[in-house]
């Protein structure tokens, strides 16, 4: 039940993009036809459901005070590690899909990439690392479920986002509002009605 | 001259947050008062200034091929810094911006400024670059902030602007706007800014 809940939690309450804004750069810019948008939504849930779970057991055996060697703290080391972790992974599964799966690769192109940049991965991992100091992920399978709940977030709210914006082309919108300006409302209207999942508890 | 326009040109015409739409990710969940988003601002600041001049140094030694992960090494061990420094000197501040400071690292704008800027031009000119770009991320999370702290709390930078008489609970007529504290309005308002600067800036629209 707690794992059902964390999952619940991930996807709808804590949405990555409603509530904390990550991934915005690529949310605005790759949202403009529901193709892509399911395309990227895919990759980031894929590599949020990979990374987390690394970076779980990375900050519980090596970063954690005391768990490397009795009485040394290396959890300044945080960021460079999770970024570290992150790009190489991105780099592993761009050569691994590019080699196996070229379609797959010409469709995702240049998005593999910028995931590695994408603020919602690295959020992710470091939300993760919070919620383990504040005992909601207590175990390796939580912090699996955790990352595939947060990365499916944010794919849902970007596939959602391409598809008024497709509808979009056909209003009447004011010159200076078109394009980012509209997006950003929008955006936000969409968290408005997003916030109604707040409190739901399993 | 070339390098005052490097310096004011991100200000507005060229502002990474509204116009090339850099950097929103780490932006806006800041800016429900005003002091983080310009501990915030400054952090961005120094981080983009920084790495631009190491890039900029390191520029003719990289191979092109590995370039990603020595600009995320550097940005990465200049966030370490600036949050081990702000975790020893506002420490409150740096538990109220929490994981965003982190996310610095993965701000597109000091990736962006990096790849678009420091790679191709003099250390001097990088770093006024990526002051520039700073100043200009700064600006617009202070107006948001600005409008959300004075419509969602009455205060500014903590102080009390909007007389507590004028409050329901002391006899008044007033109340704060609630929604103002939530996640979407930041959003709107960015929306807003865009508006009202493009209008201004005619070459901007889209089609």
């Amino acid at each position: 039940m707690e794992t059902l809940n964390l999952f619940v939690r991930s996807v709808f309450i804590d949405n990555m993009v409603f509530a904390f804004f990550f991934g915005m750069c690529s949310f605005i810019a790759v949202s403009k036809s529901v193709k892509t948008a399911l395309g990227l939504g895919a990759a980031v849930t894929f590599v949020q459901t990979m990374t987390v779970p690394l970076n779980y057991l990375l900050n519980e055996y090596v970063l954690a005070p005391n768990a490397l060697v009795e009485g040394v703290d290396l959890s300044f080391l945080t960021f460079i590690v999770f970024i570290a972790v992150i790009a190489s992974f991105v780099q592993l599964v761009e050569m691994v899909v590019e080699k196996f799966s070229p379609s797959l690769y010409n469709q995702l192109g240049i998005f593999l990439p910028l995931i590695a940049v994408n603020c919602a991965i690295m959020g992710g991992s470091l939300f993760m690392q919070q919620k383990v100091t504040s005992g909601e992920i207590a175990s390796l399978v939580d912090s699996i479920v955790y990352g595939l709940g947060s990365g499916l977030g944010w794919a849902i709210a970007i596939v959602m986002m391409a598809a008024i914006r497709e509808r979009l082309q056909y209003s009447h919108i004011p010159a200076g509002l078109k394009g980012p300006g509209i997006a950003f409302i929008i955006t936000g209207l969409m968290g408005i009605a997003f916030m109604i999942f707040s409190g739901i508890k399993l | 001259m070339s390098n005052l326009k490097n310096l004011t040109g991100p200000l507005s015409s060229n502002n990474p947050v509204i116009v090339q739409i850099l950097g929103i990710c780490s932006a806006l969940a800041v800016t429900v008062k005003m002091e983080p988003a310009f501990v915030m601002g400054l952090s961005v600041m120094v981080v983009t200034a920084f790495s631009n001049l190491v890039m900029s140094l390191l520029r003719n030694g990289i191979p092109s091929r590995i370039r990603i992960i020595v600009q995320l090494v550097v940005i990465a061990a200049l966030v370490i810094i600036v949050d081990q420094f702000l975790k020893a000197f506002v420490y409150d501040v740096s538990k109220q911006l929490s994981v965003y400071v982190g996310l610095i690292i993965t701000n597109c704008i000091i990736m962006g400024r990096v790849e678009a800027y420091a790679l191709g031009n003099k250390p001097w000119d990088s770093f006024l670059d990526g002051i520039g770009n700073g100043l200009g991320y700064a600006t617009i999370l202070l107006i948001v902030a600005f409008f959300r702290e004075l419509f969602g709390s009455g205060t500014l930078f903590g102080m009390r602007i909007i007389p507590e008489s004028w409050y329901i609970a002391n006899g008044g007529f007033y109340s704060n706007v609630g929604i103002m504290l939530f996640p979407p309005m930041a959003l709107i308002i960015v929306g807003v800014i865009i508006w009202v600067h493009r209008s201004f800036n005619k070459d901007l629209q889209e089609k």
